[in-house]
């Protein structure tokens, strides 16, 4: 950023500070100036996370404070304390981990700034420390996959596994929604189920495996944490000498360019969309609270879900 | 079956020969995690001809063991000359990510690009540990830690797909029915037998590695042998780069080679070479490396679930390990001698 346009926003939220009504009756023609503190830049996904809030604030001429924490909870804290310090109007912020924030978010409250999580949630005794937590449902994308799985086979599975990486979040909650989703249906069945650590290495080593075990010929669906495993996966099942897509039904999480290449391949047979691009909602979001209105405590993230049928109309647009 | 009647007696063979050798050890793990597996995971020794290449979880053992038995060449000298080398993982990365982009261009400046910035990797790690005299595990350090940021530069962050066959035959083609990799792997461990047991080279790094201030004097060129090791550690590196991202037809800068460094080393130690330097055992590292992977692949076949999975491959190498330990060994031989007083004689010879 120039230093011009760095003094000219100082000045800018100066004047908001200095002429601004009290957070709470700020009118709608002003624009709310709003404190992002995210986690960092550690894959591809994070960054279209980042590059969605600063692009819809940038569209939207409201003045965002971004401060990247590089995956430390003491950097997040102090950028939340120097947000209060600016008295910015909104607070927003991915928690790196879960613990630990009942004293800042106490600071905030005292300072009367509104806090939105996103992302990520956190464990505090006194829900009123933050007004909404807008993030992907992992267990709803679990439960989703698993659905469109049991409309596809129509109840009939042998199915393989490719867990994320171990006791994180989202291949805890992805497993447990997808199990969740076909628990009723007696002709499905988990019959493998290892961690491919998120990773394409991995998942193509782990399901060379499934294939060569002795189950491994009954196997006829492929269900992966994310689309980067399926993609690796989907190449052990062609050295296998099978079709993927067709003689094995792969069905993953995510919705990566990747994915979408492959379904117009017909080799992936769909993947339920974790969507980074929450710029737009966020800020809704930012302005309602302005706005005064209750929100409920529980947002989730607009996600959709792809097949093969709407691969080659989609691919264009994704961005990650 | 004929793949019992190839396996046991070549390893009984392997044994046999090696019974006196430190190369005994890691054999014998081997040999009794083999026969675990023919008799309790069903699957394990299937071997079947699809597409004219021999197929099943004995040969994706070797296929995938490929990568850790490269990098195991070349750490081994490494940490012969009593250093050790951290950034392999990492420069494993840079590799597949060079090889990647230039993919397009041709299939020889791909494989040379990205064979060429392992070497400088290499020789980046050889002058701070050689000229600079910066100690080895910070040296390599460096790059460990940035080296995934460069490969990340590399891609810009995306991971970029390939499908030249030449480069996709690299880590998946079959040459006589085997996995070319194995190949690979083979061809470079007698280039590097060759090198260092039939010229005095293997000679200076150990001396090296045993006591540098007393090779030096003796007139040994220390620094530029020290500097050459890590270069063909950097080669290593790459070569296992190349086989990584060929191997899922994409680099993957965040996750080629991560914590391979580690299995390099625990395969080095595992195959009989100290990390204090000195004696090393080239053989040991690459039946360290193949143990190690079957280990994993055990896993793996008999559903043991990856949160736990740590667990049973640490106590393996926990027992290799304590196997090679001279202390233990000696206090094993004394139990079996009685009385007890000649053991401590056994002890002192």
């Amino acid at each position: 950023m120039s230093p011009k346009l760095t003094s000219l926003l100082l000045a800018a939220a100066g004047l908001c500070v200095a002429f601004g009504p009290s957070t709470t009756s700020l009118s709608a023609a002003d624009k709310p100036v709003v404190g992002f503190s995210q986690i960092g830049a550690e894959s591809a996904w994070r960054t279209a996370n980042t590059d969605s809030i600063k692009g819809e604030a940038a569209k939207r001429g409201i003045t965002l404070k971004f401060a990247d924490a590089q995956q430390k909870q003491e950097n997040q804290i102090k950028a939340l304390r120097s947000f209060i310090a600016q008295d910015v109007d909104v607070i927003a912020f991915s928690p790196v981990v879960e613990t630990g924030w009942e004293p800042v978010l106490r600071e905030i409250k005292k300072a009367g700034i509104p806090v939105i999580l996103t992302d990520r949630a956190v464990k505090v005794s006194d829900p009123s420390l933050y007004v909404t937590f807008v993030g992907s449902d992992f267990v709803e994308e679990g439960r989703r996959a698993g659905k469109w799985l049991v409309e596809k086979t129509k109840g009939q599975a042998v199915i393989a596994e490719l867990v994320g990486t171990p006791g994180s979040a989202p291949a805890i909650d992805r497993k447990k929604g997808f199990e969740e989703a076909i628990a009723g249906q007696a002709g499905m069945k988990i019959i493998k189920s290892q961690s491919g650590d998120f990773t394409r290495a991995k998942g193509k080593e782990v399901m060379e495996t499934f294939l060569k075990s002795p189950e491994g010929k009954s196997i006829n669906v492929l269900y992966a944490h994310n689309d980067d495993m399926a993609l690796g996966a989907i190449q052990a099942i062609e050295e296998a000498g099978l079709k993927p897509g067709t003689d094995i039904v792969i069905v993953s999480i995510d919705g990566v360019k990747g994915a979408f290449e492959a379904m117009v391949a017909g080799k992936l047979n769909c993947t339920v969309e974790c969507n980074p691009l929450i710029g737009p909602q966020l800020f809704d979001l930012v302005a309602d609270v302005v706005a005064g209105k209750t929100l409920p405590k529980r947002i989730a993230v607009e996600e959709g879900i792809y097949d093969q049928s709407q691969a080659a109309a989609a691919l264009p647009s994704r961005q990650y | 079956m004929i793949v019992d009647l190839i396996v046991w007696p070549t390893l009984a063979a392997l044994l046999w020969v090696n019974r006196r050798r430190p190369l005994l050890w890691p054999l014998l793990a081997l040999a009794l995690l083999l026969l675990f597996n023919r008799v309790f995971t069903p699957g394990f020794f299937v071997l079947e001809i699809r597409d004219g290449r021999l197929y099943g979880t004995l040969v994706d053992v070797l296929n995938q063991g490929s990568k850790v038995m490269l990098l195991a060449l070349g750490m081994t000298l490494v940490i012969a000359t009593g250093g050790v080398d951290l950034s392999v993982g990492a420069t494993m990365a840079i590799a597949g990510a060079v090889m990647a982009r230039l993919a397009d261009v041709s299939v020889p400046v791909a494989l040379g690009g990205g064979l060429g910035v392992a070497l400088l990797a290499g020789a980046w790690n050889g002058l701070l540990v050689s000229a600079f005299r910066i100690q080895p595990i910070i040296a390599t350090l460096i790059l460990m830690v940035a080296g995934r940021g460069v490969a990340q530069l590399v891609t810009d962050g995306q991971i970029i797909n390939f499908e030249q066959p030449a480069l996709v035959y690299l880590g998946n083609g079959a040459l006589l029915g085997l996995p070319f990799t194995l190949a690979l792997v083979l061809g470079m461990f007698v280039l590097t037998a060759l090198l260092v047991r039939r010229t005095a080279l293997g000679l200076f790094i150990e001396a090296i590695g045993d006591n540098e201030t007393a090779a030096r004097f003796t007139g040994l060129p220390a620094r530029p042998v020290k500097f050459l090791v890590y270069v063909f550690a950097g080669l290593c590196a790459g070569l296992a780069g190349l086989v990584a991202a060929s191997n899922i037809k994409s680099a993957d800068a965040n996750h080629i080679g991560l914590y391979l460094e580690l299995d390099a080393i625990l395969t080095v130690v595992v195959g009989g070479t100290a990390l204090t330097g000195g004696r090393f055992q080239l053989a040991g590292s690459l039946v360290g490396a193949l143990l190690i992977q079957t280990l994993g692949t055990t896993l793996y076949a008999r559903n043991v679930g990856a949160d736990v999975a740590t667990v049973p491959k640490a106590i393996v190498i926990l027992a290799v390990c304590l196997l090679q330990s001279p202390v233990l060994r000696a206090k094993l031989a004394g139990l079996r001698r009685r009385p007890p007083a000649a053991a401590t004689k056994e002890g002192t010879v």
